[in-house]
C-alpha cells in the first residue's frame, strides 16, 4: 500500500507530461470517434452497439491509454537495460509485487490526469452513455483495476524478457502491435470477423481495454467478465513470478 | 583571442509570484591573448559554466561586449564554431551509439575538413592520445578516460585556434589525468593553441596554467599568475587552502564568529 | 545545408550498415506496426461498402498517399520532434557548438532507413489501390504532386512540433497530437469528420491539402461539404505557405533558447 502511494507521488511530479498525454489522447479520441460514427451510421446496431455506445467505447479506450500504458512502458525496462535490475533482484522484497504496487500508484495518478479529461471532453462534444445502475459503476471500477493488473502482468514479462534478449526493441515493438490490435484500441474487438474475433476475445489483451469497456456499457455479464480478467491476471502474474526466479538465478549465477 | 568587457548574464527564475532575477555573471571583464593557457576557477554556481556557454555561443549575454577570435558568439555562431574546439567534461560531444571512428567522420563533415588534412590530423592525434585500440568501439562502451581522449580529438580535428575545456579531468584516474595534462601542455607549447580550462582540480592549474582567473558570485575575484595567487594568502600551505580562502574568506586559523 | 545533410546521412547509413540484422528487424517492425492501420480499414470495410461516401479503394488511396507523405517526411525530418529529449540530455548544446545549422543536425541525427518500412507499406497500398480506381491521365498527374506537397506540409508540421518543444520542454507529447494526429486524420476521408474540424484543417493547419483536396480532384468527386473541387488545383499552393512559417517558428525557438538558457 505504501509503495503504491509512493508510486503515485513519484509520478505526480511529471504533471506537464501527463497533461500533454491527456491532450494527445483527447485529440486522438476525437479523430477515432468520427471514424466510428461514420461506420455506425452506415451500419446501425453493428455488433450490438449503437452510435452512442461506439463513441463511449472510443473515449473509454482512450482513457485506458495512461493507466494501462497501452503504448508500452514500465520503469523496469530501463533498469533491465542498464543492468541495475540486478540490484533489485537480490533484494529480499519481491520485485514483482513491488513493481505492481508502484504501477498501481502510477495508474491511479494517470487515471486522474490522463483518463478523465478525454472522457469529459468526449462527453461534452459527442455525448456518452452513462450507466444507470450503481452496481455497474462498482463492477466497472473493479474491472478497471483488474485491467491495470493484467496490463502490468504483460508489461512485466516484456520488461524481464530483456534479461535474455539482447535488443529489447524488437520485443517492445511486437508487444505494441499485439496490445494495440488485440486490446480493442484500434477497433472494438466485436468487429473482428470469424476466428480472429474468437481469438481476440480469448487473449489477455482484451482484458485490458475491451472487457472493462463492455462492463461499463453493460454489454457483458459482469461476473463472467471479472472472472475472465482475474484468471488472466493470475496467469500472467504467475508467469511473472517464474520469470523473476529465473532472472534472479541468471544474475546470481552468471552475473549478467 | 577572448575578450569580455562588462559582460553580464541574468536569469529570471520562478513563476508568477516568486519570480526573481538571478545574476549569474555580473560586469565580467578579462582578455585572453593568443597562445595563453588560462585556468578558470570558481565554486559551484559561481558562473563558470555560464561564462563558458557565452563564450561558445550557446547562451547570449544580457549585457556587455563579448568577442572570441574576433567574432561575436551570439551573431556569428557558426563562423566561430569553426575556430574553436570545446570539450565538456561532464558529457560527451560524441555520438553515443556509433563507433569512435564514425563520430570523427561526422565531425569531419560538419567542420568541412579537407580529406588530407583530416587523415593527417587524425593519425597525429591517434598516436598522441593512443586511440588506436578503441577507434572501432562504440562510444557508449568506452571508459571515461578513453571517452575524454575521444572528445579531445573531436575538438581538435579542425585545428582550432582556441580550445575551451569545461572540467575535462573530472573523474579521471591519475594516469589518465597525467596523460591529458601532458597532451594539453604540448598542444599549447608546440601549436600555440589558446587554451581556457575550467576545473576544480588544482593539480591541473599548478601543472598547466601560467595565469589563473577566479570567479565568485558572478564576478572576477582574482586574475593573475600562480605566484600572485599564492601571495594572496602566504600563510596557507596548500594551494587548495589559498583558493578556499578566496572563495569564501574562510580561514581555519580564526575561531568561528558569533 | 543540403550538402551537410547528405554527408551526415551517408555517414549514419554506413555506420548502421554494420548492424544489418538489427536494421532488417527494425524495418520489418515499423512495417508491421503500420499494417495495423491497414488492417483496421479492412475490418471496417468488412462491415460496410462505403464510409462517409467513399469506397474501400478510395479510402486506401487516401491512406496510401497520406502515409507515403508522412513516412517519407518522418524519415527525412522526423527526428526534429525529439528536440525535448535532446535539450534535456544537453545534446542540443553540443549541436550549437558545431558550425552547422541546428535544424539540419537535429533532422539528420540517427538517420536510418528503418522508417523505409513504413514508406514501403504505403507504396504497396497505393500499388494495390490505384489500379482499382482507374484514374485518367488528365487527373493522375496530380498524384506525385500531392505526395510532394504532403511531404512539405508534414515536414512543416514536424518543424513546428519541434519548435513547440522549446517552449514545452517538459511536455513534448503535445507535438504528437499534431504530427501523429495529422497522420491519423488524413488516413480517412475528411467527410468523416465534423464541419468545424474540417474547417480547422483547411484554413488553420493545412492538413486538408495533404491528400484530401488533391484527392477530390484525382477521383473527380465533390466534397460532401466544403469548397467544391475546382478549388483543388490551387490546393498545392497551400504547401509553399507552410515552410516559411515553420522556419520562422523554429528560428524563434532557437533564439529563445539562446537568450533564456532553458
Amino acid at each position: 500500500m505504501r509503495i503504491a502511494g509512493y508510486g503515485f507521488r513519484r509520478h505526480s511530479v511529471y504533471r506537464a507530461a501527463a497533461l500533454a498525454g491527456a491532450f494527445t489522447n483527447t485529440v486522438f479520441g476525437i479523430l477515432r470517434a468520427y471514424v466510428l460514427i461514420a461506420l455506425w451510421q452506415a451500419r446501425p446496431g453493428l455488433a450490438g452497439y449503437d452510435v452512442a455506445d461506439a463513441v463511449t467505447f472510443c473515449f473509454l479506450s482512450q482513457a485506458c491509454i495512461g493507466p494501462m500504458q497501452v503504448f508500452g512502458g514500465l520503469g523496469l525496462s530501463g533498469r533491465v537495460r542498464t543492468g541495475d535490475v540486478a540490484i533489485d533482484l537480490v533484494r529480499p522484497a519481491s520485485l514483482q509485487m513491488w513493481s505492481l504496487a508502484d504501477d498501481l500508484g502510477r495508474a491511479a495518478y494517470l487515471f486522474l490526469l490522463r483518463s478523465l479529461p478525454p472522457v469529459a471532453l468526449g462527453a461534452a462534444l459527442f455525448g456518452i452513455v452513462l450507466p444507470d445502475a450503481p452496481a455497474t459503476w462498482l463492477f466497472f471500477t473493479v474491472s478497471f483495476v483488474l485491467a491495470v493488473i493484467v496490463s502490468f502482468g504483460w508489461r512485466y514479462l516484456v520488461a524481464l524478457s530483456a534479461c535474455w534478449v539482447i535488443d529489447d526493441r524488437g520485443v517492445q515493438a511486437l508487444s505494441l502491435v499485439l496490445t494495440l490490435f488485440f486490446s480493442g484500441m484500434t477497433l472494438p474487438l466485436h468487429l473482428f470477423p470469424g476466428w480472429l474475433g474468437v481469438l481476440a476475445d480469448a487473449l489477455p489483451w482484451s482484458a485490458m481495454v475491451q472487457v472493462p469497456a463492455d462492463v461499463y456499457l453493460g454489454k457483458r455479464d459482469a461476473w463472467e467478465a471479472l472472472g475472465f480478467q482475474a484468471a488472466w491476471a493470475a496467469a500472467l502474474l504467475l508467469l511473472g513470478a517464474l520469470a523473476t526466479r529465473a532472472a534472479r538465478r541468471k544474475v546470481v549465477i552468471q552475473g549478467g | 583571442m577572448i575578450e569580455l568587457d562588462g559582460v553580464g548574464r541574468s536569469f529570471t527564475v520562478g513563476r508568477r509570484r516568486t519570480r526573481k532575477t538571478v545574476h549569474a555573471v555580473q560586469d565580467l571583464s578579462f582578455t585572453v591573448r593568443a597562445g595563453e593557457f588560462v585556468g578558470y576557477l570558481g565554486p559551484n554556481g559561481a558562473g563558470k559554466s555560464t561564462t563558458i556557454k557565452m563564450i561558445t555561443g550557446i547562451l547570449a549575454p544580457t549585457s556587455g561586449r563579448l568577442r572570441v577570435a574576433g567574432l561575436d558568439p551570439t551573431r556569428r555562431r557558426t563562423s566561430l564554431a569553426r575556430r574553436i574546439g570545446v570539450v565538456f567534461g561532464q558529457r560527451t560531444t560524441l555520438w553515443w551509439d556509433l563507433p569512435l571512428r564514425d563520430s570523427f567522420e561526422l565531425v569531419r563533415h560538419l567542420y568541412k575538413v579537407d580529406q588530407i588534412d583530416f587523415r593527417r590530423r587524425l593519425s597525429e592525434l591517434t598516436e598522441l592520445l593512443d586511440l588506436a585500440d578503441f577507434l572501432a568501439t562504440p562510444v557508449r562502451q568506452l571508459s571515461l578516460g578513453q571517452r575524454m581522449r575521444g572528445d579531445l580529438t573531436a575538438a581538435l580535428l579542425h585545428d582550432p585556434a582556441v580550445l575551451v575545456l569545461d572540467e575535462p579531468t573530472i573523474g579521471l584516474d591519475v594516469v589518465s589525468k597525467a596523460a591529458m595534462r601532458d597532451f594539453l601542455r604540448r598542444l599549447n607549447a608546440e601549436r600555440g593553441t589558446t587554451v581556457l580550462l575550467t576545473t576544480h582540480d588544482l593539480g591541473d592549474i599548478e601543472k598547466l596554467c601560467r595565469r589563473v582567473m577566479l570567479i565568485d558570485h558572478g564576478s572576477l575575484a582574482f586574475d593573475g599568475t600562480l605566484d600572485d595567487l599564492r601571495a594572496t594568502a602566504p600563510e596557507e600551505d596548500s594551494i587548495e587552502d589559498v583558493v578556499a580562502r578566496l572563495y569564501t574568506g574562510w580561514s581555519p586559523a580564526l575561531p568561528a564568529e558569533g | 545545408m543540403v550538402r551537410t545533410y547528405l554527408l551526415l546521412a551517408w555517414t549514419w547509413l554506413r555506420a548502421a550498415a554494420q548492424y544489418r540484422a538489427q536494421l532488417a528487424m527494425m524495418t520489418l517492425g515499423s512495417f508491421a506496426v503500420n499494417v495495423l492501420d491497414v488492417a483496421a480499414i479492412l475490418v471496417i470495410f468488412r462491415h460496410t461498402e462505403s464510409l462517409a461516401g467513399f469506397g474501400l479503394a478510395e479510402v486506401m488511396f487516401l491512406y496510401g498517399t497520406a502515409e507515403l507523405a508522412f513516412a517519407t517526411s518522418d524519415m527525412l525530418f522526423g527526428n526534429v520532434t525529439r528536440l525535448s529529449e535532446q535539450i534535456r540530455t544537453g545534446g542540443f548544446d553540443t549541436m550549437l557548438i558545431r558550425p552547422a545549422s541546428a535544424f539540419v543536425q537535429m533532422a539528420v541525427d540517427r538517420f536510418g532507413v528503418q522508417r523505409l518500412g513504413r514508406v514501403t507499406q504505403a507504396v504497396v497500398v497505393l500499388a494495390i489501390a490505384l489500379p482499382q480506381l482507374d484514374v485518367p491521365w488528365s487527373r493522375a498527374w496530380m498524384i506525385p504532386l500531392m505526395i510532394l506537397c504532403g511531404i512539405v506540409i508534414f515536414t512543416s508540421i514536424f518543424t513546428l512540433g519541434g519548435a513547440l518543444q522549446f517552449l514545452l520542454t517538459d511536455a513534448p507529447e503535445v507535438a504528437n497530437a499534431f504530427t501523429y494526429g495529422g497522420s491519423a486524420l488524413t488516413q480517412y476521408p475528411l467527410s468523416v469528420y465534423g464541419a468545424e474540424l474540417v474547417r480547422g484543417v483547411t484554413f488553420v493547419v493545412p492538413l486538408a491539402f495533404v491528400n484530401w483536396q488533391p484527392a477530390l480532384f484525382v477521383l473527380d468527386r465533390d466534397a460532401p461539404r466544403g469548397p467544391p473541387h475546382w478549388y483543388s488545383p490551387p490546393a498545392p499552393g497551400a504547401a509553399p505557405a507552410a515552410p516559411p512559417f515553420a522556419a520562422l517558428a523554429w528560428r524563434a525557438g532557437v533564439r529563445r533558447y539562446r537568450s533564456t538558457g532553458s
